[in-house]
């Protein structure tokens, strides 16, 4: 029992500022409350809000929207360049593998003011489209509603492509190479090849791609609250951004947090399913 | 990892993709380095190149954003949060997995289900939980939640290092006779060395990078992390993007420099945390 004594501390501290919040998010959505006055029961009304007020769908809606940028496009991207990548071992591999990581370590909120700047009208992107004949395309991007998302969406992207590439590396690496002799004499291309080995070989670190990258989509603040505040009007709010504006803008502590138990929820119910999907088959 | 390659990559297009990859991985940098060196006040356009560089933006941007103030504060919160995160998260794991507690798989399934809770949902009563207790605006209101928050991940991680440490060392510390604290501290703890070395990073690094908990919790920047500041810092100087530019190079530098220099750590303790996250 003495050993009790060991996971107290760390148990203490989780069912303080981790259990207790948690439960305190779902017993603050059943009430109407300013933060600082009485509140008032209103039962299922502020899960209603969530569910019917286009704001609030709106940022649930942008969260998946941003799956496409965070988890489909970087964990594809990743794929090819490790694929194309692998067994590359020459200095420039361990060059390029120092840089790709770099997303990783900087803070979120200079990554999002760097690629502010690159999005401004006059800002790098445009002045390179204008430079190479294609001025047609340059636009405000991050205040034009239809690319405001894909835009904050691609810095996902670039955030995560990394990664990602260094995962899949690190699993293909892995892979038996008589596999791919076997692939050889069955006279299997390099297209084939990939399907046939590579991708299942990598099944583990796939999972491990898809997880993360999906977390980070539906939990995106930081890159949000730097480049647009969810704006222009509602265009990219997301879950994330859109709790921190009920709860310290409105002082609408019990929308928030029906918000915020929603969130909770959406993250399980995508990453459940994912863990199960790719567990079973190894 | 074996370096044995039969099937050789096809050598041009990896590296043309990998180029590509590392081009548009640097462009934000570039950018943001080469709009931080024009003049100052004037309003940049994408593709000019600084002439002279005016490298005295960074001298302005390092007064102006109070960049030691800021490095100290970031420091303290490193040091009030990682020593103690990592304290608790090794000893819970030693009893859940060493010592073998009653009710150990219910345990470690309650810090597991803390893993896919965004920091989001939690901020609000965080928020409230830390003014009742008279927290909020010092820095216990963030170091507290960020200790907190970091137990799942970190018992996690070290429940995997302890699960695979050979069962030989803890039965030889019982035959030993020494008690389970003197096993731990004298015979674990130089095992699971690399490992704690990881986690040490790792949380150094989230705290440093820490946004949203220093967001709310603190009114002052200059007490916040980095991060915090200079979303703060963006703000303030809306109107002077050269100046901005040049806070975000200096606050990124130091977390980029660090990483170069313990690259390797880096890297496998990023990779692994991933994974086992």
């Amino acid at each position: 029992m003495s050993g009790w004594l060991y996971v107290l501390p760390a148990l203490g501290v989780y069912a303080w500022l981790v259990i207790q919040p948690f439960a305190l998010s779902v017993q603050y959505s059943f009430y109407q409350w300013n933060g600082i006055g009485p509140s008032k029961w209103v039962g299922f009304d502020n899960y209603i809000e969530v569910f019917s007020d286009p704001n609030r769908l709106g940022a649930i809606a942008n969260a998946f929207k941003l799956m496409f940028f965070y988890t489909v496009l970087a964990v594809a991207l990743a794929l090819l360049a490790a694929a194309v990548t692998r067994g590359m071992t020459s200095r420039w591999g361990r060059v390029s593998q120092t840089v790709l990581f770099l997303p990783q370590v900087i803070p979120l909120v200079g990554a999002g003011i760097a690629w502010e700047w690159l999005y401004q009208p006059q800002g790098p992107i445009n002045e390179t489209l204008r430079a190479i004949g294609l001025g047609a395309l340059a636009k405000p991007w991050l205040s034009d509603f239809d690319t405001a998302l894909p835009a904050v969406g691609f810095v996902g992207t670039w955030l995560l492509i990394g990664l990602c590439t260094m995962l899949l590396s690190t699993g293909m690496g892995k892979i038996d190479s008589t596999l791919y002799d076997a692939a050889k004499v069955d006279g299997a291309g390099p297209v084939r090849e990939f399907f046939a080995v590579t991708l299942p070989g990598v099944r583990a670190e796939l999972t491990v791609c898809v997880t993360v990258t999906l977390i980070a989509a539906l939990a995106s603040f930081d890159v949000v609250y730097v480049m647009t505040k969810g704006g222009p009007g509602v265009a990219t709010m997301v879950p994330g951004m859109d709790i921190y504006t009920i709860a310290f803008a409105q002082n609408r502590i019990g929308a928030a947090s029906a918000m915020a138990v929603v969130l909770m929820i959406l993250v399980l119910i995508v990453v459940i399913p994912v863990q199960r999907l790719m567990a079973e088959k190894r | 990892m074996s370096t044995i390659r039969t099937s050789p990559p096809r050598p041009w297009t990896g590296r043309i993709v990998l180029f590509l990859l590392v081009i548009i991985t640097l462009a934000p940098f570039v950018a943001l380095i080469g709009t931080a060196l024009q003049p100052s006040g004037t309003v940049p356009t994408g593709l000019t190149i600084p002439s002279p560089p005016h490298f005295e933006n960074f001298v302005t941007a390092f007064q102006v954003a109070q960049l030691p103030t800021l490095m100290f504060s970031s420091a303290l919160l490193v040091v009030m949060v990682v020593p103690a995160a990592i304290l608790l998260v090794v000893m819970a794991a030693y009893g859940i997995v060493q010592l073998r507690i009653p009710g150990a798989p219910f345990v470690f399934l309650l810090f597991l289900l803390g893993l896919t809770i965004p920091y989001e949902s939690l901020i609000t009563p965080l928020y409230y939980l830390m003014r009742d207790a008279h927290l909020v605006n010092t820095r216990f209101a963030i170091a507290l939640p960020l200790i907190a928050l970091y137990l799942p991940f970190g018992v996690f991680w070290m429940r995997a290092h302890f699960l695979g440490v050979p069962k030989e060392l803890g039965e030889a510390a019982s035959i030993d006779g020494a008690g389970s604290w003197k096993a731990l501290r004298y015979i674990h703890l130089p095992v699971a060395a690399p490992a704690i070395a990881s986690l040490a990073v790792l949380f150094s690094l989230w705290t440093w990078n820490q946004f949203i908990i220093a967001l709310v919790m603190m009114d002052d920047p200059l007490k916040r992390t980095v991060a915090g500041a200079l979303g703060a810092f963006q703000g303030e100087h809306s109107t002077d993007l050269v100046l901005i530019c040049a806070a975000a190079v200096l606050m990124m530098l130091p977390t980029i420099l660090v990483f170069i220099f313990l690259q390797k750590l880096f890297v496998s303790a990023l990779l692994q945390g991933s994974v086992k996250g």
